[in-house]
């Protein structure tokens, strides 16, 4: 579905993303993980062409710098980690924005419109806070309306950069599966960006982990996520330290 | 086009609503005066006034039609055709108020809409021409056109309009990119302060100008605070034009400023052609600021105040927003206007004065609330 070549993009003088090569098939999901500033988040801007950068990105074939925007919003979608809200538009205002680039293509369609609209409130269950103001949000809400936006939107191809961040542990799970849920419908795709290794692990079917803009592994958890490719990456022991944490749970009795 | 879920656009009530207040307040500031004429007779006037007009149209339109037009200039006016209103009230309502009083309105309407698709556009409750400086760049462009004797022949406010309007987009311009450069957010703070060193030099430019050309050029303060004062007809068609055009534009545009209100980033992910938009807008609110500055000069925060008061009344959703502040604008500048020429009853105001103690005030409203919040 979404195939990277030779991706490179430099700040100045700083290479961000260095010769990054990549795909994505339908029905998987990619996790990218790796320590900050390893060029994760740059690699989403650069699939939605939000920022400049040279080697080529293909969706279905076709290069994603020749598309036009609304062509684009409907190939991928993205939810991003952090949303600063400063007018008091409704949670259906900003989800029926989701649509914007469906109706630019087709004009009059507002049936279908306002059925993917009340699919997605349902689906992230927002149907009772519709005409709330996202000001008044908390911030598991506020990413939910989001995520009903991007569901709204429908497209192919779904990029979550560290989509749930900032949320509770409960709103991890609820977006987590949301995300799950939205995936097992045919010819959908989700990439998603994320600091939880356990997370990655536990939800993805593939995973590129990276360091300093460069690929250090990709495939299945089984083959990425191993200490030969952790430890160099993380500079620590990371196994020991996910069984110590997991310990404290364990030994202590009390789960 | 998008949806037409309950509150999604202006309706015709509201427009209804909106429209006979802006016509109300109309009324009353074209009877009220140094002279005080009872509404009825105003409205009589005016309407034979129109009718007249109208006629002279017709007659000409008629004259057209039949061979040459020599007939209807020679043969006289057709008995149908309404006599021109005379008398002093009729000619202190034809050419003095009514025309002052529709520039005001425009100007108003422009302004507002100008400062609502920059506040959606930016993601920023206090943009505004004055408030990032575009004034001031409009208002040094006209002083530089009329300085120099910049004029296109044949038409005799183009020049100054053009520069204005020239100014104000690569004011616009100047101000975002360095903005852009200082913190790539764009910032509410940074931006701001940004318009106001960047009006402060502009104004000490404008002063130069002024000081070295006086012969030519009109009262520093007509620029730095406006007036209206002997505005005319053919001001006000070109304000109408402007808004038609300028207006028409920006309001289409409505659902992606929608999506700009929301963030930047969101509207390039759901499909939007930022770099366009953005251009298209800033390109059109030019416009409208440039030629309001050349009518008018540069008449401070109509564009901050209106939209936040009415944001108030119909929401943040540009569809029903943009509308509302071209009514709202109106008024709001109409009853400045008023304020101006009344108050101090026979010393007449700038009517910059009036706008900039009100908007002042809910600036640092706005800003006291955004900054609790934030």
């Amino acid at each position: 579905m979404l195939q990277v070549n030779d991706l490179t993009v430099r700040y100045g003088g700083l290479t961000i993303v260095d010769h990054l090569s990549f795909t994505v098939e339908e029905g998987q999901w990619l996790m990218i993980v790796g320590p900050n500033g390893a060029g994760k988040s740059t690699t989403l801007d650069a699939v939605t062409q939000g920022t400049a950068y040279t080697g080529r990105v293909l969706f279905e074939g076709e290069d994603m710098k020749k598309k036009k925007a609304a062509e684009r919003a409907r190939c991928v979608g993205v939810l991003m980690q952090n949303h600063f809200a400063e007018y008091a538009f409704s949670v259906e205002e900003v989800a029926a924005l989701g649509r914007y680039a469906c109706s630019a293509f087709l004009a009059g369609r507002s049936d279908e419109d306002e059925q993917a609209v009340e699919n997605a409130l349902a689906l992230t269950g927002m149907i009772s806070q519709r005409k709330q103001s996202i000001l008044t949000l908390s911030g598991g809400e506020l990413q939910r309306t989001f995520l009903a936006q991007v569901f709204a939107q429908d497209p192919k191809l779904l990029l979550l950069d560290e989509p749930t961040n900032h949320l509770d542990l409960v709103y991890q799970k609820q977006v987590f599966e949301l995300i799950g849920k939205w995936l097992q419908t045919p010819g959908r795709a989700v990439i998603s960006v994320v600091h939880d290794l356990s997370l990655a692990k536990a939800y993805g079917t593939k995973i590129l982990l990276m360091n300093h803009g460069r690929k250090v592994a990709c495939g299945p958890a089984a083959v990425v996520l191993v200490p030969e490719h952790l430890d160099p990456v993380y500079q620590m022991d990371v196994g020991g330290w996910m069984r110590r944490m997991l310990g404290q749970w364990t030994e202590s009795g009390s789960i | 086009m998008i949806l037409c879920m309950g509150k999604n656009r202006f309706s015709f009530i509201e427009f209804v609503i909106f429209a006979a207040v802006t016509f109300a307040v109309l009324c009353l500031c074209v009877c009220i005066g140094s002279v005080s004429i009872p509404p009825a007779d105003t409205l009589s006037v005016i309407w034979d006034g129109a009718r007249y007009q109208a006629g002279r149209i017709a007659a000409a339109l008629a004259g057209l039609a039949s061979d040459g037009g020599a007939a209807a200039g020679s043969g006289g006016a057709p008995s149908w055709l309404a006599a021109r209103p005379e008398g002093l009230q009729a000619s202190i309502i034809l050419s003095v108020r009514l025309p002052r009083v529709l520039c005001v309105a425009m100007t108003g309407a422009a302004l507002a809409l100008a400062g609502g698709a920059m506040q959606g556009l930016l993601k920023n409750p206090l943009a505004d021409g004055s408030t990032l400086g575009v004034s001031s760049g409009a208002a040094l462009g006209a002083v530089t056109a009329i300085a120099f004797g910049i004029r296109f022949p044949g038409l005799p406010f183009a020049g100054t309009m053009v520069m204005a309007i020239l100014f104000a987009f690569l004011s616009l311009v100047l101000i975002l990119s360095l903005a852009y450069r200082l913190d790539c957010s764009l910032a509410t703070n940074t931006i701001i302060l940004i318009g106001v060193i960047f009006s402060m030099f502009v104004s000490s430019l404008m002063n130069i100008i002024v000081t070295f050309a006086a012969d030519r050029i009109r009262h520093i303060t007509f620029w730095t605070m406006g007036s209206l004062q002997g505005a005319g007809y053919q001001n006000a068609l070109v304000l109408f034009g402007a808004l038609v055009i300028c207006g028409g534009i920006i309001l289409r545009r409505a659902q992606e400023l929608n999506a700009f209100a929301i963030g930047e980033d969101n509207a390039r992910h759901i499909g939007v052609d930022v770099r366009r938009v953005k251009l298209v807008i800033l390109i059109t609110v030019s416009g409208l600021i440039g030629v309001c500055v050349s009518i008018g000069g540069s008449i401070g925060f109509v564009g901050l105040v209106t939209p936040h008061i009415v944001r108030m009344l119909v929401g943040p959703n540009h569809r029903r927003l943009l509308p509302a502040s071209l009514f709202g604008g109106a008024v709001f500048l109409m009853l400045a206007d008023l304020a101006a020429r009344t108050l101090l009853n026979p010393i007449e105001l700038p009517i910059g004065v009036v706008t900039s103690l009100v908007g002042a005030v809910v600036f640092v409203v706005i800003f006291y609330r955004s900054r609790r919040r934030g």
